[in-house]
């Protein structure tokens, strides 16, 4: 299963280490993983996505929890969250036409079209990991020359 | 209030801080080896009443300051200067986060200013120790040191313990500033205590109740809790019998009735037997690991399990369990202990399960084959127990002997048996023993050791004699490196590699060569007098035992097997 986890850190040099060597040390992989810092600039955010079964999130909540530095960990229930990932894509322009499609594809994502050049253009995607691979997919045929993503942030609904 | 904490403040060097706030947790020695990054903290010990103990090697400092903690459940104190003084302990730390050991380690670390710069003995200790600390502290200015010492002593020795590590640049040692010793703190993300769920307390009993074979496994934590009486109690009340980890090795008298001793690798046989036949297991304080349970899959699929632990990240690790109580198991087991009398639980009736167990037991302790000769390892370490008074403590090195220890050294007075049981760090025992017997310096303190192991850390010798701390190293000495040989024997088809360390060195000459005692023990009658000469005299002894290389441990279960595929003597 894929899980989205929201762990909330004392803002001081070296916990991105920390929480990042407790995946690589306990076997657990990281999908995607994003940090700021929050309204207090006592703490930052991550999230961070993650792969495995029901039985694997719960010991990496747990891993995470048992740290001294975090100070909440919780895993995000996928439908009660708004979770958004920003993606940049280069993608090239072959054909006189290229640049009109992939800007029609961009409206159709809600994406914004930056930098266009005479032989290449730039999107600017935030969405879920689902619709980015979508789009990835579609934009694969033009050719897509870099892409950078910033993983995903994520928000639980409601007011607590 | 300002004025109140004016008069509190003070000036001096984080040297001085470092030193002063050890005072008041009550350290009153450190074991340790000076070097050019922790000068300035050397230079307090002239000026204050903590002890410094000299040892020859930073590792032994930290396994010194892990006996410590182990026996008086205070953090022990190792000192050790930056770079290759900082990388020497590290393996000493990682001991102690694996067997959840309370420790304090200080390393001494550049000036603020070279970090990073690869200066002369820089490590980034910080980074490589951050996977094998419970925490570790880098203060930055003088000023933090008093409550990063004060957090550092409150997270080593509360919930699970395990080791801190303060790394302290020289110029913070160095520097002065206006100190804080402050009585409270707050650590946001640190929650050591859970209460116990009486529910699910009340639910293990009555799984207990009705299960056909129910069986107490005690781990570790029931020994950092120092559970016994607590045990002790529902195993008899109960009639439960009772196996332990390795680890939790004497946590239960091993001359009780329904003591079956350790399960797992070398466990004894009767325990294996009985744990691979059992239902549902109340599991106390450990975290099901491969060596004492064998196939993961195959234990949890045949067992009920209840599971007890300080650690809720242990809740579910290694074991499904299907009641989990968390909480400090000592709590959790008094809560029990509370239950059963209100319900006025006390069997006396033997059930058809306990009558198997004691059958299996008096079985066992009748026909399993030990070495026929007159120094077998059974006979051996049954004349060491035989001699030593029930209080005293023994700590083991790492190998045949420590398994041997394991099967056929009873421990009668619960948690006086220490041993390198995660990590399984050779050379761990001699100075383990130098700490222990600096916490409770009026027992006897014994390393049983084998000499592969003891050859790792041998020079704490001069520790021993030079500050006179008077331990005795109870060496089974079969010249090799017995544990990996038996096994190149049994699965290597006797394709014996690195395994021969001949006979070399003499052990009573290089026991002598230190100022200590050597004896040589070949006869059973020679190691009684040996032992007896041993425990009278009031410098550091090694018995040197010379054993059969070909001797192995058995029973065994070997790796990825389940407790009931146990290879036995043939």
């Amino acid at each position: 299963m894929w899980a989205i986890l929201s762990i909330l850190v004392q803002n001081k040099p070296g916990i991105l280490f920390k929480v990042t060597h407790l995946f690589r040390s306990r076997n657990f992989n990281i999908d995607s993983i994003s940090v700021g810092v929050t309204d207090n600039p006592d703490y930052s955010k991550m999230t961070i996505t993650t792969y495995g079964d029901e039985k694997q999130v719960e010991q990496i909540v747990k891993q995470l929890d048992k740290m001294i530095d975090t100070v909440k960990v919780e895993q995000l229930d996928e439908h009660k969250t708004v979770y958004r990932e920003l993606c940049l894509f280069k993608i090239k322009l072959s054909n006189a036409s290229d640049s009109m499609e992939i800007n029609k594809l961009a409206n159709a994502y809600g994406g914004k079209v930056h930098d266009v050049k005479k032989d290449s253009i730039m999107v600017e995607l935030t969405a879920t990991p689902d619709q980015i691979y979508a789009f990835e997919e579609l934009a694969k045929p033009f050719g897509i020359i870099d892409m950078a993503r910033t993983g995903v942030a994520a928000l639980q609904r409601g007011g607590t | 209030m300002a004025s109140d904490l004016m008069n509190k403040m003070e000036s001096m060097t984080g040297a001085k801080a470092l030193m002063m706030a050890m005072e008041k947790e009550g350290v009153k020695q450190v074991f340790g080896l000076p070097g050019g990054a922790n000068l300035p903290m050397y230079d307090e010990f002239a000026r204050c009443d903590i002890r410094h103990i000299l040892v020859r090697h930073e590792q032994s400092a930290a396994h010194m300051a892990d006996g410590f903690g182990r026996v008086s459940r205070k953090p022990g104190v190792c000192f050790a200067t930056s770079g290759p003084g900082a990388t020497n302990i590290l393996t000493g730390i990682a001991t102690a986060q694996a067997d959840s050991a309370p420790m304090i380690a200080v390393t001494g670390q550049v000036p603020v200013a070279m970090i990073g710069r690869d200066a002369f003995q820089e490590s980034d200790i910080i980074g490589m120790a951050n996977p094998v600390v419970k925490y570790a502290f880098q203060p930055r200015t003088a000023a933090e040191i008093p409550e990063s010492v004060k957090k550092g002593f409150f997270i080593a020795e509360t919930g699970r313990p395990g080791p801190v590590l303060i790394d302290i640049p020289k110029d913070v040692q160095i520097n002065e500033a206006e100190m804080i010793f402050p009585d409270e703190f707050k650590i946001q993300g640190y929650h050591p205590w859970a209460d116990p769920d009486i529910t699910n307390v009340e639910k293990a009993i009555d799984m207990l109740l009705h299960s056909e074979k129910p069986i107490i496994l005690a781990g570790g934590g029931t020994i950092i809790s120092s559970a016994f009486a607590e045990l002790q109690a529902i195993a008899e009340a109960l009639m439960l019998p009772v196996v332990t980890t390795f680890k939790g090795k004497g946590a239960f008298p091993e001359n009780h009735p329904l003591s079956l001793g350790p399960i797992g690798m070398h466990g004894h046989a009767e325990a294996n037997k009985m744990m691979a036949e059992a239902d549902c297991v109340l599991a106390i304080g450990t975290r099901f690991s491969d060596r004492s349970v064998g196939t993961f899959e195959e234990f949890e699929k045949r067992l009920k399990i209840i599971h007890m632990d300080i650690d809720p990240a242990e809740i579910g690790k290694n074991q499904t369990a299907q009641i989990a109580v968390v909480g400090d198991v000592r709590s959790s087991l008094r809560i029990m202990v509370k239950l059963l009398l209100q319900r006025a639980i006390k069997k006396t009736e033997e059930t058809p399960w306990i009558k198997h167990v004691k059958e299996t037991k008096s079985y066992w302790k009748e026909n399993l084959k030990l070495h026929p000769g007159e120094m077998g390892a059974a006979k051996i370490l049954r004349k060491l127990r035989e001699l030593l008074p029930s209080e005293s403590i023994v700590t083991t090195e790492v190998g045949q002997h420590q398994m041997w220890a394991s099967l056929f050294y009873d421990v009668i007075q619960p948690g006086t048996f220490f041993s390198s049981t995660g990590l399984g760090t050779m050379g761990w025992g001699f100075p383990a023993a130098i700490g222990a017997k600096v916490a409770k310096p009026n027992v006897p303190v014994v390393d049983i050791a084998g000499d592969g192991s003891f050859s790792m850390t041998e020079n704490s010798l001069a520790t021993a004699v030079l500050e006179d701390i008077p331990v005795i190293v109870f060496l089974l000495n079969n010249s090799s490196l017995g544990m990996v040989a038996q096994w190149q024997r049994t699965f290597y088809n006797r394709r014996m590699n690195g395994v021969d360390q001949g006979h070399c060195p003499d052990y009573v000459k290089l026991a002598e060569s230190y100022g200590a005692q050597g004896i040589r023990a070949q006869s059973i009658d020679e190691l009684d007098k040996a032992i007896k000469t041993a425990l009278s005299s009031d410098v550091a002894t090694v018995i040197d035992i010379p054993i059969d290389p070909e001797e192995d441990v058995l029973p065994f279960v070997a790796p990825g097997t389940s407790l009931s595929e146990m290879i036995l003597p043939s």
